[in-house]
């Protein structure tokens, strides 16, 4: 192991190690409580500071993994980490978000010290997922992460915590189930699970018939589809995403927040690191049926958003509908696409987590997520309207804030591979404007006539500051985007090269960063 | 494989059984002259010495094979892998098995005299090399294990356990039976080489395949696999819970690894073919009875009886493989299932309310908030025993999957759809009760403290299903050497 990968295996178990100290200390009285919060801030923060160093050390412009550690594990699998530029941003918001979260959990009275620990052992399930470059390592964290959720919702969650907390571990179980017998092919037909390998092995394409089925891309589709079963419902797309808002109406804050900024990108991830370049072909001849998919969920669910009575659920419904966005870019396989999808990943991290957030801070003074019980807050809250307001904006896509970046790019991505659903997928835009800026009226503008409000307070100094780097991040990647593509964009144009080689486009037809973009969309090969 | 030594006897190869064998005895005649609970303690604490020791020298056994008289009995690797479980496994039960029997006045020498002769009715199935002796262990075993479900002579349900145990389990010896007999007519021999041989050279004709399908039946009712799966919930349910958590680990280990014996040895995998959709069909069953059945129960035991009927498919879906994998997919799968079993039923035979045993699953409600050391342990064997990672009882399905599908022409992928329905169906349950113990309200609490050898089986139990991610613990290497006698 090199002193490099040493660094990366730290920040993927110190929060594990950090969630167990804090187990078997436990935590009755309230100086031991306090003890336990300030520790699991300590170990967040930490454990964001090993990951900027990575950071640091990360060589953007090679498209190769980093970071790398590779050693014999049971079984005849591998222990293998490392970063490359996609998964790197997706760490670097994993150990970001973390603290934030914490700082958000401080008033929790119930169990304090296991409450706060199941959050380490996520987050290294969280950071595990994104480095991991064995199949089963990957499968490992990212289905180990269904357990502290589930407790997360079951014990600390709201009213129908049982029932949401159940959905959520079943929808994803049954998903990636699916995966993992995929996995086991995979591995059975390579002779290898690591990931790198993988990524450039050719699975078997030739179209064969299925109880009078065609299947176009024969074994690929197969496994596409297992793939596609376990991150869709992750995602969440369309229709396997009604565990979601459940999920989050009943979890605590921070475990929305967790949810939102982070869990949701797992699937992302997924459909960029296993299903676009393992592969190829079945992506090729499926990215309709995606994007028929995402658009489905970006204005159905846009619509849906409309009509909420409960903040949360219509904050859940519309990161559905951001996250169609997202597979909608990530299949038009083309870089403004692939980066536009990534990009919206993140940023979705920043606004997500930042709205779950606002609401957590009204939530805890009223108790209630009614839209209806609210109104008027700006004469009460000024800061609070303020900071929401950047936020709703951000969610909107309004430019000069990062969510309007991502938007832009898949949608420019999906322009090119099909018009007409970058076209539907434009309405939802207007959509989202409608549904947010409404909710944002309901909520702080007119007049107070919900008596319990005369005396609410703004925000105090705690919640200001967790929300100042989220401000920091969506203003900042809002106008310098550049800075994050240029992290991730040399791995992406790789890759979506042994893409095209794979369907057999020919490059001239593919736009270039930079480059003049052609009026028409390229022609598919199938 | 080749023989090292077939002298017609060769004991030294069933050292561990002589062992349990000649102690056995003694020690039935020491509890006879000691007819009191100080006397029947004494043996107890002795037929567990005498279980760890006759383990222990199946541990050192090595992996070489070795047949004992006359080629009827053989040792070799796979048979030591599960004599060193059921020997350790059963030690376990026994001493888990004194405080309840000690409250039930239960505790008479008896007990753990029949339970060392059902131990050495066990030895001897796994090392069965021969029909007739596969007969002989087959009944031993299941002549003790009568008995011992019908222990508490003056309940009526555990009467009627024994009793339906009985008939059950003597119907299914007589199909074995009547099996084994067309088997012979094909084979000319009980012998398992002899079998195979003749299978090899493809004359397999239809009384061979009768033969077959009635030997699969019969061993099919001794692991409970489905549809031959009837007498389990109520014998789990009937029998005095040490017999339960003794019933749920180590014959389960014996019975499935005679299974594996009769198949790979005896019909070998030249006749995979003709085998291969009666187990998968069987597994396929089990595990969808074991995981819907199971969601109604409100009784522990009954919904561990489920569960174990469910497991056993898991491991059928590797035995059906045929292959090398296969067979150490089962030795691994059946290694972890049993340290699950033990773990859980450790803590079953602890419940009590002002001295009544308690078996409700609503008894647990709130577990966290009342014991949270045995929760959080319970936890992590329920999480394991619905198969998720990174706990051990992922892993264990991990390798019988990956058996599966490595089998050509991915025969057996349907298999592993189903498996993975019946996975998520029994993750619900197992998450119930989960979300009992975590989520939901305290009730009363059980009569404390439990005993420390509760509380050290039940830990010991749930660290090793967490720590079994790094490396398998040496588990996964010793059923790889067991199993490459399948190369």
């Amino acid at each position: 192991m090199t002193s490099e990968g040493f660094l990366l295996n730290l920040v993927l178990w110190l929060p594990l190690f950090g969630g167990l100290i804090l187990l078997w200390m436990g935590g009755g009285r309230e100086a031991e409580r306090q003890a336990a919060r300030k520790w699991s801030l300590a170990i967040t923060v930490v454990t964001f500071l090993l990951s900027l160093i990575v950071f640091m050390g990360f060589e953007p412009t090679d498209s190769g993994f980093q970071f790398v550690t590779d050693v014999e594990w049971l079984a005849g699998l591998k222990y293998k980490l490392g970063v490359d530029g996609i998964s790197i941003l997706f760490v670097l918001l994993t150990t970001g978000i973390m603290p934030l979260v914490i700082l958000a959990s401080w008033d929790v009275d119930k169990r304090v010290a296991q409450y706060l620990a199941a959050f380490l052992i996520l987050e290294t399930l969280m950071i595990g997922v994104f480095v991991a470059l064995d199949l089963f390592l990957f499968y490992l964290f990212f289905e180990a992460g269904l357990i502290p959720m589930f407790i997360i919702i079951g014990v600390w969650g709201g009213g129908r915590r049982v029932y949401a907390s159940f959905k959520f571990f079943l929808y994803t179980l049954l998903g990636s189930i699916l995966m993992l017998i995929a996995m086991l092919w995979m591995a059975n037909f390579a002779q290898s699970t690591d990931i790198e390998f993988l990524l450039t092995h050719e699975f078997p394409s030739e179209p064969f018939e299925i109880l009078g089925f065609e299947i176009g891309a024969g074994t690929q589709t197969l496994l596409w589809f297992a793939f596609f079963a376990s991150f869709a419902v992750k995602m969440p797309m369309w229709p396997v995403h009604t565990w979601l808002p459940d999920a989050h109406v009943e979890a605590p804050t921070a475990g929305s927040v967790v949810l939102a900024a982070i869990l949701l990108k797992l699937g992302g991830y997924g459909f960029i690191r296993f299903n676009l370049p393992m592969f190829p072909i079945a992506s090729d001849q499926l990215a309709n049926f995606v994007f028929a998919l995402s658009v489905i969920a970006i204005v159905y669910t846009s619509l849906v958003a409309l009509v909420q009575t409960d903040i949360k659920k219509l904050i859940a419904y519309s990161s559905v509908a951001h996250m169609g966005f997202v597979t909608m870019g990530i299949f038009a396989a083309n870089q403004q696409g692939v980066d536009g999808a990534i990009f919206q990943m993140i940023s979705h991290g920043f606004i997500s987590g930042a709205l779950f957030l606002s609401v957590g801070v009204i939530y805890d003074r009223m108790h209630t997520r009614e839209i209806a019980a609210y109104g008027g807050l700006v004469t009460r809250m000024p800061v609070y309207a303020t900071i929401f307001l950047l936020f709703t904006m951000a969610n909107v896509g309004l430019p000069g804030t990062s969510g309007f970046v991502g938007e832009f790019l898949t949608m420019m991505g999906a322009f090119k591979a099909n018009t007409f659903v970058a076209f539907v997928a434009a309405t939802g835009v207007i959509l989202s404007a409608g549904y947010a800026l409404w909710l944002y009226r309901r909520v702080v503008f007119g007049v107070i006539t919900n008596p319990a409000l005369e005396t609410i307070e703004d925000m105090n100094t705690r919640e200001i500051a967790i929300m100042v780097p989220l401000i920091v991040a969506t203003l900042y990647f809002g106008i310098n985007a550049s800075a994050m593509i240029d992290v991730f964009s040399p791995t992406v144009s790789d890759m979506l090269e042994g893409y095209r080689a794979a369907v057999g486009q020919p490059d001239s037809l593919i736009i270039q960063p930079g480059g003049e973009a052609p009026i028409a969309a390229p022609a598919k090969a199938h | 494989m080749t023989p090292v030594n077939q002298g017609p006897l060769n004991l030294l190869a069933a050292a561990p059984e002589m062992i349990l064998a000649i102690g056995a005895l003694a020690l039935l005649m020491l509890g006879v002259f000691r007819q009191n609970q100080a006397g029947a303690t004494l043996v107890l604490w002795l037929t567990i010495a005498l279980l760890v020791l006759a383990g222990f020298v199946a541990f050192i056994g090595g992996t070489d094979v070795q047949y004992a008289f006359g080629g009827v009995f053989v040792s070799d690797g796979v048979s030591r892998f599960a004599k060193v479980f059921i020997f350790f496994g059963t030690a376990v039960t026994l001493i888990l098995s004194r405080t309840y029997l000690m409250r039930a006045n239960l505790l008479i020498f008896e007990f753990p005299v029949l339970v060392a002769l059902a131990a050495l009715g066990m030895a001897m199935m796994v090392s069965a090399a021969d029909l007739i002796s596969l007969y002989m262990g087959l009944e031993l075993q299941s002549l003790a294990l009568y008995v011992l479900a019908s222990f508490r002579r003056d309940s009526v349900k555990s009467t009627e356990a024994g009793l339906k145990y009985f008939v059950l389990g003597a119907l299914s010896s007589g199909l074995l039976l009547f099996g084994s007999s067309f088997v012979y007519g094909a084979a000319v021999s009980t012998e398992f080489t002899r079998i195979a041989e003749v299978v090899a050279q493809g004359e397999i004709n239809v009384g061979m395949v009768i033969g077959l399908a009635f030997v699969l039946a019969g061993l099919a009712f001794k692991i409970s696999a489905a549809p031959f799966h009837m007498w389990t919930p109520d014998v789990y349910e009937g029998a005095p819970t040490p017999v339960t958590a003794f019933f749920a680990t180590a014959p389960k280990m014996a019975a499935a690894v005679l299974m594996v014996r009769v198949l790979y040895d005896g019909f070998g995998v030249g006749a995979v073919d003709d085998w291969q959709l009666i187990v998968a069909f069987l597994a396929a069953a089990s595990m969808l009875v074991g995981s819907i059945a199971a969601i109604g129960q409100t009784d522990i035991k009954r919904l561990m009886a489920y569960s174990s009927i469910g497991h056993m498919g898991f491991a059928l879906v590797g035995m059906a493989a045929g292959t090398e994998a296969g067979a150490e997919s089962v030795l691994v799968y059946l290694a972890v299932y049993m340290v699950m079993n033990l773990g859980v039923f450790a803590y079953i035979l602890t419940m009590r309310r002002n001295g009544v045993a308690m078996t409700k699953i609503s008894d647990l409600s709130g577990l966290w908030q009342r014991d949270s050391f045995s929760a959080l342990c319970l936890t992590a064997l329920m999480f394991s025993l619905a198969g998720i990672p990174p706990l051990a009882g992922f892993w264990a399905k991990f390798y019988t999957f990956g058996a599966a599908i490595a089998v050509e022409e991915g025969k057996l992928v349907w298999l592993l759809v189903i498996a993975t329905i019946a996975a998520v169906i029994s993750a619900f349950y197992y998450l119930r009760l989960v979300k009992i113990m975590l989520f939901d309200d305290p009730v009363e609490e059980f009569d404390g403290p439990m005993g420390s050898e509760f509380r050290v089986v039940l830990g010991i139990s749930a660290a090793i299903m967490l720590l079994f991610v790094i490396g398998g613990l040496g588990v996964t290497e010793m059923a790889a050497d067991a199993a490459s006698i399948y190369r």
